[in-house]
Parts: C-alpha cells; sequence; structure tokens
C-alpha cells in the first residue's frame, strides 16, 4: 500500500495547509498521531500547540478483584493530568464515568475529576444509561444543552468537536449504534463546514470494527464517517474496550484510550472481553490518560497516551 | 457454531449469563416454566427483548431476573449492553393436544 492510494488528494493536502500554516507532513505520514505509550516530557513541554485530555472509562462504583479501588486509580489519572505541562484547553471523557448509574458514582466521579480543573466534555457509555429511568440521572448531570441522549458540537481554537452516543437503542445481535435521527444531525451539523476545518469526533464504542465477536464496533459508524471524508484530518476517540488501539484510514485516524479503571484483554486473547486480573504491580501500567496536541506551526497532531506508572 | 439445547422437564430453570454468554444459548421449556436469569459476570448484563415484560433492570454480579413463560413460541431477547450477546427460549404446549392457548 502507498501513500498514494491511501493518503489524502493533494487538494486536500493544501486545504489542510491553510489551516495548518505551513507543510503537510502530519496528513500524508506525521499525521500519524504518535501513540508513545509513556508520557515523553520533552515532547510535551515542547507541545506549544492547542493542547486536550481524554480520559474514559472510570467505572466508578466497580470493585471487582481487576482493581478493587477504581476511586483511587482515577485521583491518580486525574494527578497527572494536572501535572501536564502547558494549559491543556479542557478534558474529554469518553464515557462510563459509572459502573451502574447510582448517583453516589456520579457524586465520586464528578468530586475527583474536578480536581483537574477543566471543563470537561462527556458522551456517555452504556454503564452511565442503566438508572431506572434508562440515562434520566446521566442527562440531568451531563446533558444539558445537548441533543437527544446527549450528543453535541462545539468549536475551539479552530477545531471542530462532535460528542455522539453509540450505546442506546441497542440492537440484539448487533453492535453500537449512533441512529438515523443523530445521523441527520451529524450530516446537518458538518454542512457547510470547510474541509480545512479539522474534526475530532469522540464517543464511547469504537465507531470503527475493532472486533465484532465482542460488539467492539459501531453498526452505523461507516455512515457517520462517510460524512466525515471529505475533511482533511478527521480524528475519532472512543473508549470502551481499556486498551489503546490506532488506526490510520485515509484522513481518519482511530484512537481510543485506556480506562482508568480496569484492564480488558487484546481481542480474542480471552474467553470474553470482561475485566482482566493482572498481577498489581502491572495494574497501573494497564490504566492511564490520553493528552492530543494540535501542533499548528509544525503541522504535528500528538497522541500521548500516559500509563498511571510506567 | 454449535448451540446447546436443552429440553427441560422441571418447572424452574436457570440461565446463566457468564463470560458474556447466555448458557444455555438456547433453552427449550413447557408452557408454564419459570425461568431465572443470574449473572456470574464482573459486568453488569441485562435481558432485553421486544416481549412484553421480558425485560430486566440491569443485573449487577449475583443479581437474577425472573420470568414466567406461559404462551408456547420462540422468544428471542439479548443483552441490552452488550447486544452480541443473544439467547432464544423455546416455549412449547403442555403435552398432549390440550395445550393451553
Amino acid at each position: 500500500m502507498t501513500l498514494q492510494d491511501d493518503g489524502p488528494s493533494r487538494r486536500k493536502v493544501l486545504e489542510c495547509m491553510t489551516w495548518a500554516g505551513t507543510g503537510v507532513l502530519w496528513t500524508v505520514a506525521g499525521g500519524v498521531p504518535a501513540s508513545l505509550g509513556l508520557i515523553d516530557e520533552a515532547v510535551a513541554q515542547q507541545a506549544k500547540g492547542f493542547t486536550f485530555l481524554q480520559i474514559s472509562d472510570s467505572h466508578m462504583g466497580f470493585d471487582k478483584p481487576a482493581n478493587p479501588n477504581v476511586k483511587s486509580t482515577l485521583e491518580e489519572a486525574i494527578a497527572r493530568v494536572r501535572a501536564v505541562p502547558g494549559s491543556p484547553a479542557f478534558m474529554i471523557h469518553t464515557g462510563d464515568i459509572s459502573h451502574l448509574s447510582k448517583p453516589s458514582e456520579f457524586d465520586d466521579a464528578d468530586k475527583i475529576i474536578s480536581q483537574a480543573k477543566l471543563d470537561v466534555h462527556y458522551v456517555p457509555g452504556e454503564h452511565d444509561l442503566i438508572d431506572e429511568d434508562r440515562g434520566k440521572l446521566y442527562r440531568e448531570r451531563y446533558g444539558r444543552g445537548t441533543k437527544g441522549d446527549g450528543y453535541y458540537s462545539f468549536d475551539a481554537n479552530g477545531v471542530h468537536f462532535v460528542g455522539l452516543v453509540n450505546v442506546v437503542d441497542l440492537k440484539g445481535g448487533g453492535l453500537g449504534n449512533l441512529g438515523a435521527e443523530q445521523l441527520a444531525w451529524l450530516e446537518s451539523d458538518l454542512r457547510g463546514r470547510s474541509a480545512s476545518q479539522p474534526v475530532v469526533v469522540f464517543a464511547h464504542i469504537p465507531l470503527w470494527t475493532v472486533y465484532p465477536e465482542w460488539g467492539w464496533g459501531t453498526d452505523d459508524g461507516g455512515q457517520a464517517l462517510g460524512y466525515l471524508k471529505r475533511f482533511g484530518s478527521v480524528t475519532v476517540l472512543n473508549g470502551h474496550i481499556h486498551q489503546v488501539m490506532q488506526k490510520v484510514e485515509g484522513n481518519v485516524t482511530f484512537h481510543t484510550a485506556r480506562s482508568t479503571a480496569f484492564p480488558q484483554p487484546a481481542p480474542g486473547t480471552a474467553p470474553s472481553p470482561g475485566p482482566m486480573k493482572v498481577a498489581d504491580d502491572k495494574l497501573r501500567t494497564l490504566l492511564g490518560t490520553a493528552d492530543i496536541t494540535f501542533k499548528q506551526n509544525e503541522q504535528r497532531l500528538a497522541i500521548v497516551d500516559t500509563p498511571l506508572k510506567a | 457454531m454449535p448451540l446447546l439445547i436443552v429440553s427441560a422437564k422441571a418447572e424452574e430453570v436457570t440461565v446463566k449469563i457468564d463470560n458474556f454468554v447466555f448458557s444455555p444459548q438456547i433453552l427449550t421449556i413447557k408452557a408454564g416454566t419459570k425461568v431465572t436469569w443470574v449473572n456470574d459476570d464482573d459486568i453488569p448484563h441485562t435481558v432485553a427483548s421486544t416481549t412484553q415484560g421480558l425485560r430486566s433492570k440491569a443485573l449487577d454480579t449475583g443479581d437474577s431476573f425472573t420470568f414466567t413463560f406461559t404462551t408456547p413460541g420462540t422468544y428471542k431477547y439479548f443483552c441490552g449492553l452488550h447486544p452480541h450477546m443473544t439467547g432464544s427460549i423455546v416455549v412449547e404446549g403442555a403435552t398432549g393436544s390440550n395445550a393451553p392457548q
């Protein structure tokens, strides 16, 4: 596979240059966000671009052997967030804030996450919508100003951010689901936008098919990605699978974040995707956060995944 | 895909939820049988379907949900959180020609 086959058209490259200023490295090769696996202080220190953070799958209330103390690992993650040099603009939480949608679990999450002293943009995971009223608690706390079950978009630093909900109205035998109403909204939300504007899409379940045997994908994710095709730079951030996974397809970079609560096995390496019990001293190497930087002058979009412990 | 088919004689039957699988995945019962789903996983699951009443709240580890099947037919269900988990209950009429309607 050559870059010409897979890469963006020259026109798109030029459009991206308009936004980036000079060079096009990131759209062709350097555009592959680097997933360094452990924090690279030097890179972070030099990150002069627009930076935001992603955390995911806090699962407040989970207390099983895979991690009996999810509050303390979330606290450690937030401490790492506070130590990120520069000023991250905000944080994205890609869902499963709670384990069972209990008010006390959301309270615990809010108490800890607020210590980061950053605005947080949430999308729900399936664990956040299992109260009696199927998501009422989530929508009351996090859904203000959102549409449907909690989708929305906003702009920051020239980047268009879209938060999607793909954990509602799931169909037997199927995967994650966006639904016709949300897809129609997405299409109109993107209509008329310049293709040179970078777009970041975030949702709980991966929008691309990671491993359908475990339900790791979104049935109508392809339709959403179709609307995004014309954009020169698209970054898709997900959680749900509790491990880092990354893929680049044309102009779209897919990335999943670690959980702050417990690890899950790599696809097909265990009988089920359930919580993975690892040696106590290994747990913190499998939990963590992601730090995403748009470097406007170097045309690099870098995603740095940071485990709680190297 | 091999499917485990159990023909149950008892009036109460348990479906275990273990490793993201309903077991037995296909259960054949007589009308009037009470079926109880028990979640043995470290992750919550649900029993969801389009059948009236055949829909549980989230079942945490050790939680259970019971439904009594009175009308013959095939009832497909799935986990509302992990919909790739599916199962069905086949309800047969009572033995003999005077099956309940």
